[in-house]
């Protein structure tokens, strides 16, 4: 901790945090009515169907050998994910924060899109590319003559790491690579000069900095690996199950709900136990830092090195993140019937396409896009899919702004309050949302916000509230490390020379946390447009999100309405993806050369 | 000079503060308000109907309802079959709507016992045949049904001059090594249908001898009807012939069957249902006026229009499942084309309640570890 941080924080300690109590009363009155009230009232209403009491459950729990193996499967896959996660991500941010190449922003914006897939569509891409008829092995079986499928994908761990490392990769290049970015690479080369190696430097010089932020990072990656429903649910099959999965089964299959509670509940305090151990570290790992800007940080490839680790990383990136998708697209324009079919036992190319007609049939097809568009069961839940597109955008921009507009102050506070007791208490709690039971907070949400006072029943606030519930934790934590790295000496000398906090804040804070806001923004709008748990729970029928729309034309036997489920996930990652290429082009008046 | 500084930025501060949270409160009291109507002369009443989320059904056929009796209707879903239900019943002291739809014969004692529904005795009832009629006090009603069936894949079949399996029973046989895929139980409404069909057809004391030998044989689990028809099963690329799914499946393959350009429309469908006895699982959808309703005069003319033709002849299309009322026709394609089982295996909904939690432990036990 520098001379200058230790005079600042001290001699603000007494009095410094009653400004920030103002900043921090938008966003705990929002928590408190929309997350700790309708949380209470579920927990409130399961314990209160225990017969043995409140304490029973848990006693049911820690003496259950199985429930025991669930909470110890669900800690080290979600471990396990995660360093998988930062193995792929980290060289892809130093990849994306240093250099500048051909279609960067293309790449960008492509690995930001499997955020936002709803899982039943990435396991449609990932039959789609590594299933038993997907391109791997229907490859494999014809390269090498294989009687049946060699990969196996449904029911292992291996789809449930792969799942979560395609999922979370994004999350580690967007916020460390962009804090990356603005990291001045003379420190390093200061290193070097003075006799450093460059993985000393990096070591010693460059990872320290961007500490805080992987660390951010990895928590919000661990805790969704966590916390991990679908993934589990369908890629891994019935044999693994995480606490959130045993929620579910306890929940629905069972009614067994002070069990569950008591699931949840053991959940929520591992979450809490974690993001508190995070932030007692992070406030060691934080260091003012002077940010600049990408124009100056960001080089062209120029030796043979880079350019072959620049090579290395793409494909990997685009293996891992873009073949699914791109899979998965091509089977929209596919007809179900001409993919080969091969049964068990034969060789690959003895099938001859595997049906009768194979051969007969053309292998490109519009009509599933075509029949989006037509009702044909005149079905009063029935959108076209241009409307649908229209809902899921207008909540995911309501999304962004609820979530800035009760991140900022949060984000602010935090930053410049950091050893305050408010900051120490409030850090902890945004989290919570992420580490809580979706299927728990669900039932809450519609018993607690369903009558009076609130009712929202039917309301359209109700989905983009339940999309911020998520969103906000990514607000602030991307917002927080770059409001708190900005030198206070730069703000003080702003204040001195007279500027207003005011000015201070537009001059100083918005240009250098510009791009952590564009972050936090992207963060918003993809988590608001692929969610689906909570807005199949809340949406009004008539107003369906594309997601939504999809899960019912999945959940329907047919070759058009599979087909037609492929074709509206392909649309949603086009307008997904155009979207982050926009979000990326947005500059504020003075963010523009950050 | 630094602390009298920060001292004197201190007080616009709080000023400023103070004048953003006033501005945030303006602006989502703005978001908050809503234009008040004006009051018609004879403002439509509304009606609340709280369900599953496959729950469909016509324009024109709700509207018909909405302009007899002046009415709004409007639609609650509310997740899968078993979320719904919880949700009722959480709420039941303050009901959310004023109709429950959708609890089927493996929930509905769930529901009974926990007197969520007022008693109706329909003058429709008497068009529906007793069998459906599951709660004899008429809290729950019968609207619909559907039966959990092995499906298999024609062409599979054909190719290999393979029989497909008559009975469950067959399934054991060495020629039928790994070519199923069902759903857990646990997790997903089919699997638990199926499930109760194996402890209807063996007894409790037999099925879990029949789902060792279905183990030792390759079954595959899965947890939900999508990953076992769309990924596992062979018509959508995957390697096994037969899944568990709806007697109705094949049909709505038909129905739902790609166009292809230059030729004829299929007249066959690609999939079959084994709907031999004791083969299937009947489900059998209710329908509940919730306990607590205001609107107890409109809740029993919805279930009477529920269980009238009307909507009976609108749900194959809409939900996949058939009607209840003998009065209903079906439409020309199912006639020709759905296979309806003649004696599923029945067990009553008491049955299936006090069983469901050992059958689902013992069935993970001997399936999956």
């Amino acid at each position: 901790m520098t001379a200058e941080q230790q005079a600042d924080s001290s001699g603000r300690a007494q009095r410094a945090w009653l400004p920030y109590l103002g900043l921090w009363l938008l966003p705990l009155g929002f928590l408190t009515l929309f997350y700790f009230y309708p949380l209470a009232n579920i927990l409130a209403a399961s314990f209160g169907r225990s017969q043995a009491g409140a304490l029973a459950p848990f006693q049911e729990i820690f003496s259950s050998p199985y429930l025991l193996k669930v909470i110890w499967f669900t800690f080290w896959q979600a471990l396990l994910s995660t360093l998988l996660t930062l193995l792929i991500g980290l060289p892809g941010a130093y990849l994306l924060a240093r250099f500048d190449f051909p279609g960067k922003s293309l790449l960008k914006a492509l690995t930001s899109i499997p955020f936002i897939l709803p899982t039943l569509v990435v396991a449609a891409a990932f039959n789609a590319l590594l299933g038993p008829q997907g391109w791997l092995n229907a490859g494999l079986m014809t390269a090498f003559n294989l009687a049946g499928p060699p990969i196996q994908l449904t029911n292992t761990l291996g789809a449930i790491l792969l799942a979560h490392v395609f999922y979370n990769t994004t999350i580690v290049l967007r916020m460390v690579g962009d804090f990356w970015s603005h990291i001045d690479p003379r420190l390093a080369q200061a290193a070097e000069v003075l006799g450093a190696t460059p993985g000393q430097a990096l070591r010693r010089v460059t990872l320290p900095l961007l500490a805080p932020t992987i660390a951010a990072a990895a928590l919000l990656i661990f805790i969704f690996d966590f916390t991990s429903f679908g993934v589990i649910l369908i890629l891994g099959g019935p044999r693994y199950a995480t606490i959130e999965v045993e929620i579910y089964n306890q929940t629905i299959g069972f009614f067994n709900l002070p069990l569950a509670a008591a699931l949840a509940v053991i959940q929520l305090a591992c979450t809490l136990a974690l993001t508190i151990l995070y932030s007692r570290q992070s406030e060691r790992l934080s260091r003012p830092l002077s940010l600049r800007p990408q124009s100056y940080t960001m080089r062209k490839l120029h030796t043979c090195h880079e350019r072959l680790f620049a090579a290395v990383m793409v494909t990997i990136l685009l293996v891992l993140m873009i073949a699914p998708l791109a899979a998965l697209a091509i089977r929209s324009v596919t007809p179900v019937g001409s993919i080969a079919r091969v049964p068990p036992g034969q060789p690959a190319d003895s099938t001859g396409g595997g049906t009768q007609d194979g051969g007969s049939r053309s292998n490109f097809t519009l009509a599933y896009y075509r029949e989006l568009g037509a009702n044909r069961r005149q079905s009063i839940f029935y959108v076209p899919p241009t409307t649908a597109i229209a809902i899921s955008l207008a909540y995911a921009a309501m999304t962004v702004l609820i979530s800035l507009f009760l991140g900022l102050p949060a984000a602010w506070a935090l930053a410049h309050s950091q050893s305050s007791w408010l900051s120490r208490t409030m850090d902890p709690v945004i989290m919570l949302p992420l580490g809580t039971s979706a299927v728990t907070l669900g039932l809450g949400f519609i018993m607690a916000l369903s009558r009076p006072p609130i009712d929202l029943r039917a309301s359209p606030w109700l989905v983009p509230l339940a999309h911020t519930l998520v969103a906000f934790p990514f607000v602030v934590r991307s917002m927080a490390p770059a409001l708190r790295s900005i030198r206070p000496r730069l703000r003080h000398a702003a204040a001195v020379l007279g500027a207003s906090p005011g000015d201070v804040a537009r001059r100083i804070d918005l240009p250098m946390a510009g791009r952590a806001l564009l972050v936090a923004a992207a963060f918003a709008f993809t988590i608001s447009l692929g969610e689906f748990g909570a807005t199949a729970l809340l949406a009004r029928p008539e107003y369906p999100t594309v997601p939504v729309v999809i899960y019912r034309l999945l959940s329907q036997p047919g070759a058009m309405n599979y087909g037609q489920a492929l074709a509206l996930s392909t649309i949603l990652m086009v307008v997904a993806g155009l979207g982050m290429l926009l979000i990326e082009r947005v500059r504020f008046a003075e963010v523009g050369e950050f | 000079m630094k602390k009298q500084n920060s001292y004197n930025a201190q007080i616009p501060a709080i000023q400023r503060m103070i004048g953003l949270l006033v501005l945030y409160t303006i602006i989502l009291s703005a978001c908050a308000a809503r234009p008040a109507t004006p009051a018609a002369v004879e403002e439509p009443r509304r009606l609340t109907v709280m369900t599953h989320d496959s729950f469909a059904v016509s324009d024109s056929v709700i509207e018909q309802f909405e302009q007899a009796n002046n009415v709004n209707v409007s639609f609650l879903l509310s997740g899968d079959t078993g979320t719904a239900l919880n949700k009722a019943i959480l709420a039941k002291n303050a009901p959310l709507a004023d109709v429950f739809y959708g609890v089927d014969n493996t929930f509905l004692s769930r529901a009974l016992n926990e007197g969520i529904f007022e008693t109706y005795n329909s003058p429709v009832l008497g068009d529906i045949p007793p069998e459906f009629q599951l709660d004899p006090q008429n809290r729950a009603l019968p609207v619909d049904y559907g039966d959990v069936c092995l499906n298999y894949d024609s062409a599979y079949f054909q190719e290999k001059s393979l029989q497909p399996p008559a009975t469950l029973d067959d399934l054991l046989k060495p020629e039928y090594r790994s070519l199923l895929v069902v759903q857990n139980p646990v997790t997903s409404s089919p699997g638990l249908a199926f499930l109760l069909a194996t402890i209807g057809h063996f007894g409790v004391d037999g099925y879990l001898d029949f789902w060792r030998g279905l183990a030792a044989n390759d079954v595959k689990a899965v947890n939900d009807w999508n990953t076992a028809y769309y990924t596992e099963f062979t018509r959508a690329g995957g390697t096994r012939p037969i899944v568990v799914s709806y007697n109705s499946s094949p049909v709505f393959e038909l129905i739902y069957a790609e166009p292809q350009e230059g030729l004829p429309a299929p007249s066959q469908p690609p999939t079959a249902a084994v709907v031999n006895d004791e083969t299937c699982f009947r489900q059998v959808e209710f329908v509940g006026i919730l306990k607590g309703t205001e609107n107890l005069d409109l809740a029993e003319k919805w279930i009477d229009f529920m269980l009238s033709p009307a909507f009976q002849e609108d749900m194959p299309l809409q939900m996949f499942v058939f009607p209840v009322n003998s009065q209903a026709r079906l439409q020309q394609t199912f006639v020709e084309h759905l296979q309806v089982p003649a004696n599923p295996v029945s067990l009553s909904p008491d049955e299936i309640a006090d069983g469901r939690e050992t059958w689902l432990q013992a069935w993970t036990e001997a399936v999956l570890r």
